[in-house]
């Protein structure tokens, strides 16, 4: 290994330590919040929103996705399409049944 | 004859710019997505479709345990650091610093299961099968598979820190990329939990 690559990787320390603090706080967070007994929509709301940071954390630093090749952003960008079709698509056939939220 | 080398393992492939074993990894984990985002589409179906969620009544953090299932995020996110720090000590050339973070990484998995071991067998004590109603299929499925990919994580780590450390002193740049690539994964294995661990514990 170079040296260079060597002052690369050490400078990259602090943030993945500050990452670990912020993903055991929002992990904290996320418990106390779920004991405010929201009501159903702002829970849902507030709880995905913050796994979704958390998961962007850990995409983005942790899995070095902030500094990433084009060609994983595209495998990626597929990806999220999809799973948004596979997410929506069998559920949109039961909201029009349901006008409440899961488990009202 | 000689050896068989599957080309671009460690300098970047010219069309991609990445070494074929990243971009084979990164592939593995998009059909990762699927496979979860048809479980978790899954669950966002059989739930709405019921009137109460879990069906006998309650919350379903008064019927699991939250406190336990903190805990495993916590240790989750641990071996997620502990696992870049072996990463980077590779990185910095230091092999014994690489065996300590790596060893952190498993010691940590075998924590999350053990933990795991304590909620199932509490709620099988119970009765509490994948059997007994919707809630506890969903349940025991999703942290199932889950719980198989820890078991996943557990063996190419384990094999990484024991006779694959032997590619260290061959190719060290190639055995980082290794460690990289199983990083990536575990990582992954992580950030499924994130969701997993509110929408099923908490929500």
């Amino acid at each position: 290994m170079d040296a260079a690559q060597h002052e690369d990787v050490s400078k990259h320390m602090g943030q993945y330590y500050v990452v670990f603090v912020a993903l055991l706080c929002l992990t904290a967070v996320t418990v106390g919040v779920s004991y405010l007994h929201l009501a159903r929509p702002a829970a849902i709301a507030v709880a995905l929103v913050i796994a979704t940071v958390k998961a962007g954390l850990v995409a983005a630093v942790f899995m070095h996705l902030i500094s990433e090749r084009k060609v994983i952003y595209a495998v990626l960008i597929i990806t999220a399409v999809f799973f948004a079709v596979l997410l929506l698509l069998p559920n949109l056939t039961t909201f029009e049944h349901h006008s409440g939220l899961p488990g009202t | 004859m000689s050896e068989t080398v599957i080309p671009y393992m460690v300098k970047p492939h010219p069309v991609t710019g990445i070494p074929n074993g990243k971009f084979g990894i990164w592939l593995f984990l998009a059909s990762e997505v699927m496979l979860f985002g048809a479980l978790f589409s899954s669950y966002v179906l059989i739930r709405t479709g019921m009137p109460h969620w879990p069906p006998e009544g309650g919350l379903s953090s008064e019927v699991l345990n939250v406190p336990l299932a903190t805990l495993n995020t916590a240790v989750l996110i641990t071996s997620s650091i502990t696992m870049v720090l072996a990463w980077a000590s590779c990185k910095m050339g230091n092999l014994p610093r690489f065996r300590l973070w790596m060893g952190a990484t498993i010691a940590l998995a075998f924590v999350f299961l053990v933990v795991k071991y304590f909620e199932y067998s509490h709620k099988f004590h119970l009765g509490h099968t994948p059997a007994h109603d919707n809630f506890y299929a969903v349940y025991f499925t999703m942290t199932g598979l889950h719980g198989l990919h820890i078991v996943g994580g557990i063996i190419v780590n384990g094999y990484l820190l024991g006779p694959g450390t032997k590619l260290w002193a061959k190719d060290p740049e190639h055995f980082t990329n290794r460690v990289e690539n199983a990083g990536l994964y575990w990582h992954f294995v992580d950030l499924v939990w994130i969701f997993l661990f509110p929408s099923l514990y908490l929500l």
